[in-house]
This record gives C-alpha cells, sequence and structure tokens, in this order.
C-alpha cells in the first residue's frame, strides 16, 4: 500500500454542496480532496439533469445544472481541489482527537483532520434488474460493470440495455466474446449514432445478435448462469444461452457504505447534524447537503451553501486549534481577495 | 380537482386528487402514494415513476415522447402502456385516470 494522502479535508462528494465547501473552507486556508464515485464532478446536476433549469439560486434568476457546476468550479479555482474521480469511500475511521483515516473502493488512503460528508443521495449504483432469482449470480457470472475484457474472452455474453453503455461494451466485447447477444426493449437506441451504426453492421455481418424483448427469467445453479429466459415483443418466449449476462439499466442512487460508520440515521437515510455547524454525533466528520437532517430542514442548494459556510468556521478550529478566526467579508478582505487571487 | 386512483402491484388502489397543471407524479408524492419514487425530481432523467396506463385510458394521455422513451430504456418490465408519470400533466379529461404501479422502480 502506498502512502496516505496527508490533507486538512476530505469532502465526500463532489456535488454543488461539496463543490462550495471547498470555497468556505479555502478561504480559510484549508486544503481539500473530493473523493466522489461518479466519473465526472457535480453530483447529480451532472449526472442526471445537466441541462434541465434551476431558479432558486439566489442572485441567478437562471441556470441549468451543468452551468451551476461549471460556475462553482470556476469560483473555486483558486483553491486547487484535488479530485478523486470514480472512487468510493468505503470506511472512515478515527485515529486522533479528530483525525481520520478514510479508505475508497479502490485502495487509496487519506489520512485527514476533518470529513464532510456531502454525499447528497449516497453513491450511484448501477440498478439491479428486478429478475427473480438475479440475487446468488451477481458478481460471478452477472456483472454490472466490465473490470477486465479479458474474463470474456470465448465466453457466450448477454448484453441487456440500449443505453451508451451497451453499446459500447457490444462494440468493445464483440471481438473477444465466443458469441455476443444484445438485448434491447425495442428498436431504437438512446446511443451515440456511431456505436449504434457499428453494432448494426456488426448485426448484419452476423457476427453478433440482436433480439428485442426482456428478460423475465434465469436459468442455471451456483451462481453459474446457463440460459435467459426472454419474453420477445412479439410475445413469444425463448432462451438465450450465456455463460455471462451484462446488464445496463443505469445508476440509481443508494445510501452506500455511510449506512455503516455508526451514525444514527433518521429515517434510515439521513445523517442528523447540528445545525450550528452542521456536524455529525462524531466530532470531526460534518454532514452537509441533502444526505444532513435536521429540524425544518430542505433539501435545496441554497440550504447546502449555507450549510457549508457555518460547516467551515468550526471546521477551521479542528484544524488550526488555539488559532482565533477573524471573520472577514470577500467584498473588503485584502487577505480574502488575495486568497481568491484577485487582490 | 381530477381524481386519479393509483394500484399498486398488490392491487391495493388508492385514490387522491390532482391538481391542473401538476403532474400525475406530483399528485402521488404529494398524497404519500406508496410505488413511486420519482428520485429525479421530476426532470425526466430517471425512470422511478414508471406506471402503466389502464387500457380505457391510453388514448386520452397519449403516448411518451421520444425524450421519455428513451428513459424508459432504464426502467424494468416495461410494457406498451408504460409511461414516466411525471410526464403526464394532469388535465380536465383526465378526470377518473387509473394507473398501476410497477412491482419496483429501481
Amino acid at each position: 500500500m502506498s502512502e496516505p494522502i496527508k490533507t486538512d479535508v476530505v469532502i465526500i462528494g463532489a456535488g454543488p454542496i461539496g463543490l462550495f465547501a471547498v470555497f468556505e473552507l479555502g478561504l480559510l486556508d484549508m486544503k481539500t480532496h473530493l473523493v466522489d464515485i461518479l466519473d465526472k464532478i457535480g453530483g447529480q446536476c451532472a449526472e442526471l439533469y445537466p441541462e434541465k433549469p434551476i431558479y432558486d439560486v439566489p442572485g441567478i434568476p437562471y441556470t441549468s445544472a451543468q452551468g451551476l457546476v461549471d460556475a462553482l468550479l470556476q469560483q473555486i479555482k483558486p483553491f486547487n481541489a484535488q479530485y478523486h474521480l470514480g472512487e468510493m469511500v468505503e470506511t472512515v475511521e478515527k485515529i486522533g482527537d479528530p483525525l481520520f483515516r478514510v479508505r475508497t473502493d479502490q485502495g487509496k488512503e487519506f489520512e485527514s483532520k476533518i470529513v464532510v460528508i456531502a454525499a447528497g443521495g449516497g453513491s450511484f449504483q448501477p440498478k439491479r434488474p428486478p429478475i427473480p432469482g438475479i440475487e446468488p449470480y451477481e458478481g460471478k457470472t452477472v456483472h454490472y460493470a466490465v473490470r477486465k475484457m479479458e474474463a470474456f474472452r470465448d465466453k457466450r455474453v448477454l448484453i441487456v440495455g440500449g443505453g451508451d453503455s451497451a453499446l459500447d461494451w457490444t462494440l468493445n466485447l464483440a471481438p473477444l466474446a465466443g458469441r455476443l447477444t444484445l438485448l434491447h426493449r425495442r428498436s431504437e437506441f438512446r446511443a451515440a449514432p456511431g456505436s449504434v451504426n457499428k453494432m448494426m453492421a456488426l448485426v448484419n455481418e452476423g457476427k453478433i445478435d440482436l433480439v428485442l424483448g426482456q428478460v423475465t427469467a434465469l436459468v442455471g445453479a451456483d451462481g453459474k448462469i446457463d440460459k435467459a429466459i426472454v419474453k420477445k415483443n412479439d410475445g413469444s418466449m425463448s432462451d438465450i444461452v450465456c455463460d455471462a449476462m451484462l446488464p445496463f439499466f443505469g445508476l440509481t442512487m443508494k445510501l452506500g457504505p455511510v449506512a455503516n460508520w455508526g451514525f444514527e440515521l433518521k429515517n434510515n437515510e439521513l445523517i442528523p447534524v447540528d445545525t450550528e455547524s452542521f456536524e455529525t454525533s462524531m466530532p470531526g466528520i460534518f454532514a452537509i447537503g441533502d444526505i444532513n437532517w435536521y429540524p425544518g430542514k430542505l433539501k435545496l442548494i441554497l440550504s447546502g451553501f449555507h450549510e457549508a459556510a457555518l460547516m467551515a468556521q468550526k471546521a477551521y478550529h479542528y484544524v488550526y486549534p488555539g488559532k482565533r478566526l477573524v471573520f472577514q467579508y470577500t467584498t473588503s478582505s485584502s487577505s480574502l481577495q488575495k486568497k481568491l487571487g484577485v487582490a | 380537482m381530477v381524481k386519479i386512483t393509483f394500484i399498486d402491484n398488490e392491487g391495493t388502489a388508492r385514490s387522491v386528487e390532482g391538481e391542473i397543471g401538476s403532474t400525475v407524479m406530483e399528485t402521488a408524492i404529494k398524497h404519500g402514494v406508496p410505488g413511486i419514487e420519482a428520485e429525479c425530481g421530476g426532470a425526466c432523467a430517471c425512470s422511478t415513476c414508471h406506471v402503466y396506463i389502464e387500457e380505457d385510458w391510453r388514448g386520452t394521455v397519449g403516448d411518451p415522447s421520444p425524450m421519455e422513451e428513451d428513459m424508459l430504456d432504464f426502467a424494468f418490465a416495461v410494457q406498451p402502456s408504460s409511461r414516466l408519470s411525471c410526464q403526464i400533466k394532469v388535465r380536465e379529461e383526465l378526470d377518473g385516470l387509473t394507473v398501476r404501479t410497477p412491482e419496483r422502480q429501481a
């Protein structure tokens, strides 16, 4: 294992609130690392609805969700936060007073004076199809992601879905797989037209099979899939014999590992905080944005911004114990303006 | 007001009043009707407000837009009567509408 990354703050979640926390912490001289399970910055705003409008950010009558993310990135640029994308924080362990060891699912380790959970609705994880009895196959012959393409060499592979992930993996695995079948519920594909054309060419050349329908059941034993029972769009049933199935049905938000960090959750999904500093029941761990709960909580971006500002005030005393914190405005403080690179 | 009935996977029916101009999804959430999650809040960006329109109502309700069809790819057990309830605006003609919610949204 490589050396842990030492930092003032680890922020879990790179959505709008995590990003604004970089700003508020940065003004108070705290260095930040952000970890997000998505492969891009912006959280829900970037993943779910980048082009949708937002009308309730104070002072900004209208912006798009992606527009807000881009503006925040510009605003926090002076603070040079480090991003760790495509990684999920699995454990947060207290090793000092306060000092935390934070580990990701990719084996990365941080030693951080404080931790800020800004994980919104939780982590984005692949949707699991509601096929009865699918669980024993998961991770063995049913996979929601491709980690090693070689694992599918000469295998009969069934890919389910009609989006970019389904199409990309169809094109990537077609040359390797023994036989590849793409199963989708309709003849239109919500994917890059170039990919669709390439896929159709493979179908026309007889190199892969395309079936229109939906999986209703799996047949196999001990986690080893033998075939999928498929209801075709013409109403007929058919079997697709396969060694592996890869369903790509997009992402859904699940609370994820946060549930195991020892918080007494509100309604099994929200982390209670105090409204003075948005600190959790564990000193040094804060929760801001949609993932926290307090009386009167509103899941609004503007509330998360406020929470980030108050969190930073308290965080300062952990990171710089005994140091006096003088409250300042960016409008008039030359020291804050120097940090922002405008003085 | 427009009466909308939601029948869940186990056959339990719940009738609630929908406001004209709001959506069928918003009507369900407002009245705490189970079986509809609406993870994205109505942006046609997930597929967790999936419903089946009762056969008699399909003509009045209409078909999904191409964008909605795209999102339905991420839903499960999609049928010809499938719609995303955030994309159905409540209007006078829908008084008495009945929809069914699927076994699972995500």
